[in-house]
């Protein structure tokens, strides 16, 4: 009998290291293939939106729209739909949690989980698979709701500085919640259950400044209102694609994005360790 | 003596307060193949998932390749691969694709994955699938793609846990070839299963799991012996040959209606032979023979003391 010996040709942590993006990459992979083939979660992430986009401006829009501080009652569904644009396509990316979190469940009860876990790779890329994956997802499925917004009017004023702005603090802010999603995925006891958490994030565009001025609302929805992220987030976003003023926006916007990243991580990691096994 | 590939002591678990692993020894050396015997609820599956670092153990030391399982996570999993109950696969992926992502996984490079690959479906009978959705394929044709994926690597221990659970006779024997090839090739395995006939066909060594508890362990052969109940049959022509022959074998008994003769034996060539040189001594013939050795059942319901329900059980 020969005696085996151990067959690593580098110190463990240091193979690990080098290998987490490359890992990140192939379950980035592994997810986009899940997509293409699977679309079906995709889609729903978009026509939710655009729902209630055509909804909101073509039901209410007159109306709402003639409410709107210095708008002219005339002009009231267009006014409402530049209002509402930054706030439908904040809700785009926060009804992508939705679909993460299924996702992410989905994979946790699936036992290539449980395989992907004696091997060795690191569990960040795993769960970095599924965040890249679901941004990416969600920046797609942005652009068709802004492409959609266009067709039915929508004309923001910016210049290609404030447009690369945006795009940016929109793939951040998608990335931020991707996150979010993959941790209440992971969190879900089930599959079924797994998309009622992200559920509760597509309020909070509502609750926000997204479809109506924060002044409209009673003094203590106002003041959740103000400070929770998807005012700032929205505030940003349509400061740079309307010329609003920014004020602290961005940097609201950015530090939220930071904050929700660390406790998504920190969530998610937390979890996948004992989780991976049923 | 060599480093043992797998080396448990006293391993302990329990689950909310219910004892699963209850101080199991256990040593399998490289190279060959132990069956972890036992039940449904024994811990077979709790024991592979310790040393394949997906559980921690409460108690206990269990070492894989030398590395410590719970504290050396990264060295344990270089060296394994594992094969579960449930299967371990990406349904969302053709057969090709979840063979490529292992490969990626293992970090084997563009080339050799691709020629790793094709090897895997080749020896797994699974170029005609290979590019088709897992949906279309059938539950043998998944564990051997699941044990396909295990393999791209070339682990130096693996689990197979149950890998016949669920298969078809000829799916069963298909893997049973397959887990033979591994052995030939160095591959340590260690297999659960709640298959006596399997434990005996592919197991170098057997340890027979309960409630916790390893109770017994040894070569099939030695477990067999452990159980009383082996015997040679002897048939006669006529009732004075068996009274004849009775009275030669003080040691049997007598079936009369039957014209038969019950000798106990340990299943050796010894016992036979002094019968037979007995009964040959006196000129008494022998009609028909049979040998009678316990078979792995026995055992198996002897040690676990299920023999009264095992109709129940299954």
């Amino acid at each position: 009998m020969t005696t085996i010996t151990a067959q690593r040709k580098t110190a463990p942590g240091t193979s690990r290291r080098s290998h987490v993006v490359a890992d990140s990459i192939t379950m980035l992979h592994r997810n986009l293939l899940h997509m293409v083939r699977y679309p079906g979660l995709s889609v729903f992430t978009i026509v939710g939106p655009v729902v209630l986009l055509l909804f909101f401006v073509f039901v209410f829009g007159g109306t709402l729209g003639a409410g709107l501080p210095g708008a002219d009652p005339a002009g009231g569904r267009e006014a409402y739909l530049a209002y509402i644009m930054p706030g439908i396509l904040l809700l785009t990316i926060a009804g992508s949690a939705g679909g993460t979190a299924t996702t992410v469940a989905m994979d946790m009860t699936e036992g290539i989980t449980a395989r992907f876990r004696t091997m060795a790779i690191s569990r960040a890329a795993v769960l970095a698979g599924h965040v890249l994956g679901n941004t990416i997802q969600a920046i797609i499925a942005v652009a068709l709701v802004l492409g959609v917004g266009v067709l039915i009017g929508f004309r923001p004023t910016a210049g290609l500085i404030e447009w690369i702005a945006a795009a940016g603090l929109l793939v951040l802010i998608a990335y931020a919640i991707s996150w979010l999603g993959v941790a209440m995925g992971m969190q879900a006891k089930s599959v079924e259950t797994a998309s009622n958490w992200p559920l509760l994030l597509t309020f909070l565009p509502f609750l926000s400044s997204g479809f109506v001025p924060t002044e409209s609302m009673p003094e203590w929805l106002q003041w959740f209102a103000q400070y929770q992220p998807f005012t700032p987030f929205i505030e940003a976003i349509r400061g740079l694609l309307l010329g609003t003023p920014l004020g602290w926006s961005p940097v609201l916007a950015v530090g939220w994005c930071v904050v929700i990243v660390v406790a998504g991580y920190a969530w998610s990691t937390a979890i996948y360790e004992r989780k991976s096994v049923r | 003596m060599n480093r043992p590939a797998i080396a448990v002591h006293g391993l302990r678990k329990s689950y909310g307060g219910k004892v699963v692993l209850d101080d199991v020894d256990l040593t399998v050396n490289a190279g060959t193949v132990t069956a972890l015997l036992g039940p449904n609820g024994a811990g077979k599956t709790t024991t592979v998932h310790i040393l394949s670092t997906l559980v921690r153990p409460d108690g206990g030391t269990a070492f894989v390749n030398g590395c410590d399982v719970v504290r050396d996570h990264g060295g344990v999993r270089a060296a394994i691969g594992l094969t579960g109950q449930f299967s371990a696969v990406d349904k969302l992926l053709t057969g090709e694709e979840n063979l490529l992502l292992m490969a990626r996984l293992r970090h084997l490079g563009a080339k050799r994955s691709k020629t790793r690959v094709a090897e895997l479906l080749e020896q797994f009978d699974l170029v005609d699938a290979a590019r088709k959705p897992l949906a279309t394929y059938s539950g043998g044709m998944q564990r051997r793609l699941d044990l396909a994926m295990t393999l791209v690597a070339t682990p130096s221990v693996i689990f197979l846990d149950e890998p016949t659970t669920g298969l078809d006779p000829r799916s069963r024997h298909t893997m049973w070839d397959i887990v033979r090839t591994l052995v030939a090739d160095g591959t340590t395995v260690l297999l659960t299963t709640q298959h006596l006939e399997e434990a005996d066909e592919l197991a170098d060594r057997i340890a027979v799991l309960d409630g916790g508890r390893i109770v017994a362990e040894g070569t099939p052969d030695e477990l067999k012996r452990l159980v009383p109940g082996g015997h040679i049959r002897l048939r006669f022509a006529d009732a004075a040959a068996l009274d004849a022959a009775s009275g030669l074998l003080v040691e049997s008994a007598r079936d009369d209606a039957g014209l038969a003769l019950t000798v106990p034996s340990d299943g050796g060539v010894s016992v036979l032979r002094t019968v037979l040189d007995r009964l040959d001594a006196a000129d008494v013939e022998v009609e028909d023979l049979s040998i009678n050795t316990p078979d792995l059942d026995d055992v198996f319901f002897a040690l676990t003391g299920r023999a009264d329900t095992k109709g129940t059980a299954s």
